[in-house]
């Protein structure tokens, strides 16, 4: 018997069984993006059914991290930039358990930015949302690694210098299996791409459009937006490596000239994850490593009966 | 020093298999019935470079490297640069001979490898041979070995005649070698292990040789093991099965044992892109209902500082290990030093709370380690475990028994689904997982996928669901809590019956030498000459170094005249621990630091203490620094 009762239990949700009774502070400005990706987010988990016990969501610092506020299930609301690494090792630990990373463009993308390429290199079965907002919002302002090329902050008087980041191609070429982009302002292809995410065996990276009204005042709402799956005036096959890749660099691109593009850019289930990977080897358990700590029959080795006669 | 002890250098270039060779060898001398310690110098090179190993002997307890020694086995490095090809470095393949002089006691040996080595090159060779009595064995170790098979077996032919010259039987070395080597080399290996021997017998006179190895037994069956092992087991033993890390010497050694063992008893090893990603692993794998490590050195170390923070504001149980070599930077890779204690005492940010421990041997590796993790996951904070390179790499005999010990895999404080049911929640039915008021301070923890258990683990200070809250009677209630804990772990470890510091000598002393960490058997064996020479003295190794033993110490210091701080560092780290947490003293605590890159040896504490304390005089030489009692 599992020591995890609320894994696979099966009991219908509804939306609100992800919404805190007793309100917490409430940190996210009228009109800010994040909320919709709040919205998604429980639309997608009661979609699969995923019961807030079964859940565990690990997030950054930035106002993107306050999604643990607002989202009950349990949480674990890291520091900035490191949601990924505790994220993976309880996937590890707990397989059954469903883990979701998300964070900011600053969190995942700049601080954190080793974590994520060596997350998706790794091709965990996880989920991970990065509000991209193309600024630093929590902080106030500053630039941030997807702000555009001569955007004005506070700290970039006279204007960025540098090039944004292309998160989609990063991802792509770090090893993530499932790729796609989407906005607050979509909230049903939002929901859809979420639901897909959390299906996906292996590391599903979802750019996440949060408009930040507070910070960027320059940006867009995200719309409107085209979704390139659905439209006409793109042909290209998600499963192939270099389409995805052109279809990448061209929305990335496109964003910046006012253009905003989303989908699923890159699908790829034939790649084992992280956990098939680590089993075949045999360098992970078949049974989940934390159900052992609960069996009180499990008949624990000791080095002494392991190692001992080598040292004799 | 006495004469009834054999301490063998066998030196080379690094990849000469030194290592192996010196293994085998001090596990021999073990089997044969003695204790033995080994002392490890390397330098921070795969290839070439001059490296060393000691095998102390004797029939008596030996807690450190010792003084010197009475027998060099100079196998040549072998991978040394071709002078040619590089004139800076000169001629290294002679260094292994040339290098490993000082140190050789008067009427020692001295074996080389002429198929390598000529002594000739060595300016004053015959001049300080004949001054120190020394006696010299030129055989031409390569060819023997090449008539035989393979050049690499010159390691073997210098076994075989250490034995002939010290009187060891070779049986030790043959069983041994039959354990320890595949069948195709093992003949060749005998073969020429006997032939050298044999031929030393023969062809010289070897009667003159005074240094022999003396005879010894155990009580009990023995093991080799390293400061390194013991760490490694002792998380084992402790149910510890998810290690993540990141290499760097001396920590890859832990690194190393877990990752290679961990899998197989259905555990997780991890090697990931850097430090934070490591500690911040631990920490998921604990809060998912692991029993989790990470670890490094210095420099990675610093990297895991926030994560190690994020620790202690979860009350996330998590063991970190913290292998010192010299600083600052990277340092002296290679080289032990305890200059880390403030570094892993104080880094990160706020009122940090945290359980470290400094072992001072082996076993005390092993227990501590086991400790540490219990420590950790009853109270919920991060307990590290601080060792040195010297004590990592140390290979000491000890009973079997010591090791021999039934695991303990609990979760600490961690509820089940039947206790969770039962346990507070508030009105949305999240768990209360961070109660203000609870016994010793320790709320216990739930683990995702419990049905009943959803809490927010946050760096942010929180309410008792986890929620962020700033409210003044809710910080204080958790800031107070997260402390109250850490003077119940005090208490704990107060109260058992067998602290973790160690007392030595005799209970009335005008002396005290104190220490912390893997400097403590030589403190013991410093203590044991100065008690021979007429000096009153005993000494205290503190492996406490938070939450700090003030009332042992206390007492200690209390006992006798005057103190004598041991430390392998240049800024006094331990001594001014002790001063802060006792917040007295000043005036009667002074200092001898070394910080060369070597560890102390008995006699620099000797030496040390009678010149300074005694005689009230300057240390001559750069070996070791005094810093005088200076008033609090
Ligand atoms: C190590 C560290 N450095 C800096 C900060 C301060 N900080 C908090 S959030 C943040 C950036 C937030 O930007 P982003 O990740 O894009 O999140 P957003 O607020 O836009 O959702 C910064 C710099 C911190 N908390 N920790
Ligand atoms: S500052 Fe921007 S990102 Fe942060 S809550 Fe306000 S609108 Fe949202
Ligand atoms: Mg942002």
């Amino acid at each position: 018997m599992s020591a995890f009762s609320a894994i696979g239990d099966g009991q219908p949700t509804d939306q609100d069984d992800y919404t805190p009774e007793l309100e917490p502070q409430a940190t996210w400005c009228p009109g800010c993006g994040d909320f919709g990706v709040l919205k998604a987010l429980k639309g997608a988990a009661e979609e699969l059914g995923r019961s807030p016990e079964e859940m565990l969501l690990c997030t950054g610092i930035g106002c993107s991290g306050k999604l643990n506020s607002y989202f009950d299930s349990y949480g674990f609301h890291t520091i900035h930039g490191r949601s990924l690494p505790v994220a993976r090792a309880a996937k590890v630990t707990n397989p059954g358990v469903e883990v979701i990373a998300a964070g900011g463009d600053g969190d995942g993308y700049g601080i954190g930015g080793n974590h994520f390429m060596h997350t998706a290199r790794e091709n965990h079965d996880m989920t991970y949302i990065v509000f991209n907002n193309e600024i630093f919002g929590l902080t106030k302002g500053q630039t941030s690694p997807t702000s555009p090329k001569g955007h004005k902050s506070k700290t970039q008087p006279s204007g960025s210098a540098k090039e944004p980041l292309r998160p989609l191609s990063l991802s792509l070429n770090a090893g993530a299996s499932y790729v796609a982009r989407t906005a607050a302002v979509n909230p049903n292809q939002a929901k859809e791409i979420l639901v897909e995410a959390m299906e996906h065996d292996g590391f599903a990276h979802v750019d996440f459009l949060t408009q930040c009204p507070t910070w960027n005042k320059d940006a867009k709402q995200y719309v409107p937006y085209i979704d390139v799956n659905d439209s006409d005036d793109y042909e290209f096959d998600k499963t192939d490596r270099r389409e995805a890749s052109d279809m990448m660099a061209e929305t990335e691109t496109a964003l910046h000239e006012g253009k905003v593009l989303t989908g699923r850019y890159y699908v790829d289930d034939s790649r084992p994850s992280y956990g098939q990977e680590k089993r075949a080897i045999g360098e992970m358990p078949e049974e989940p490593l934390a159900e052992r700590y609960f069996d009180d029959s499990y008949e624990w080795e000791r080095s002494a009966d392991l190692f001992l006669d080598k040292h004799k | 020093m006495t004469d009834n002890e054999f301490i063998w250098r066998i030196a080379g270039g690094s990849g000469d298999g030194i290592a192996s060779t010196s293994q085998n060898f001090a596990k021999a001398l073990m089997r044969s019935g003695l204790d033995v310690f080994t002392h490890r110098h390397y330098p921070s090179r795969i290839r070439g470079g001059h490296t060393y190993t000691e095998v102390r002997a004797a029939a008596e307890p030996v807690k450190s490297r010792g003084d010197g020694y009475n027998f060099l086995l100079a196998l040549g490095d072998s991978f040394a640069r071709n002078p040619q090809e590089d004139a800076y470095y000169g001629n290294e393949e002679i260094k292994p001979l040339s290098e490993n002089l000082d140190e050789l006691r008067e009427g020692g040996v001295i074996v080389y490898d002429s198929g390598l080595l000529d002594a000739s090159e060595i300016e004053d060779f015959d001049a300080r041979v004949e001054e120190n009595n020394w006696h010299v064995y030129d055989i031409d170790l390569r060819n023997m070995a090449r008539d035989v098979g393979r050049e690499v077996m010159r390691n073997t032919a210098g076994v075989g005649v250490t034995c002939a010259l010290a009187g060891i039987d070779l049986h030790w070395i043959e069983e041994l070698m039959s354990d320890a080597m595949p069948d195709k080399i093992l003949e060749p290996n005998l073969d020429i292990l006997n032939q050298a021997h044999d031929m030393m017998l023969e062809e010289y006179d070897i009667d003159a040789v005074d240094v022999t190895v003396p005879e010894g037994s155990h009580d009990e069956e023995q093991v080799l093991m390293s400061g390194s092992d013991a760490i490694a087991y002792g998380s084992l033993d402790e149910g510890c099965r998810f290690i993540s890390g990141y290499p760097m010497t001396p920590w890859t050694e832990v690194f190393t044992i877990l990752s290679q063992n961990l899998p197989k008893v259905g555990g997780i090893s991890e090697q990931v892109e850097d430090e934070i990603a490591a500690a911040a692993l631990a920490v998921g794998a604990s809060h998912a209902g692991a029993k989790a490590m990470s670890g490094s050195s210095g420099g990675g170390f610093a990297l895991m500082s926030e994560p190690l923070g994020l620790a202690e504001m979860t009350e996330t149980p998590v063991v970190l290990i913290e292998a010192m070599r010299a600083g600052p930077s990277t340092g002296m890779p290679t080289k032990p030093e305890q200059a880390d204690l403030e570094h892993v005492l104080y880094t990160s940010q706020g009122d940090s709370q945290r359980v470290v421990f400094a072992p001072g041997t082996v076993e005390e590796a092993y227990t501590q380690t086991r400790k540490a993790f219990k420590i950790a996951y009853e109270y919920q904070i991060p307990a590290i475990v601080l060792y040195d390179q010297k004590l990592g790499g140390e290979l000491v005999s000890l009973p079997a028994s010591h090791f021999d010990e039934e695991p303990n895999p609990s979760l600490g404080s961690t509820l089940t689904e039947a206790e969770l049911a039962e346990a507070p929640h508030d009105e949305s039915g999240k768990y209360s997982r961070f109660q203000h008021d609870v016994e010793d301070g320790v709320s216990p923890r739930s683990i995702p996928g419990q049905k009943g258990g959803r809490f927010l683990a946050t760096g942010n200070e929180h309410t008792p669901e986890g929620h962020i809250a700033e409210s003044t009677a809710n910080r204080v209630a958790q800031m107070d809590r997260r402390t109250q804990k850490l003077e119940a772990i005090h208490e704990e470890l107060a109260s058992q019956g067998d602290t973790h510091q160690t007392h030595y000598g005799p209970d009335e002393a005008t002396y005290g030498l104190m220490t912390f960490g893997s400097q403590q058997g030589t403190v013991e064996e410093a203590v044991d000459m100065l008690n021979d020479q007429g000096y009153s003295t005993k000494a205290l190794g503190v492996s406490d170094m938070a939450p700090y033993p003030a009332e042992e110490v206390t007492e200690f210091i209390e006992s006798v005249d005057e103190v004598l701080v041991i430390e392998m560092n240049a800024s006094a780290q331990f001594r001014g621990l002790t001063q802060k947490e006792l917040g007295q003293y000043g005036e009667k605590l002074s200092s001898l630091l070394k910080y060369n890159g070597n560890p102390f040896e008995p006699l620099d504490i000797v030496e040390g203490f009678k010149t300074t304390i005694i005689e009230g005089s300057e240390l001559s030489g750069a070996e070791t620094k005094f810093v005088p009692a200076a008033g609090d």
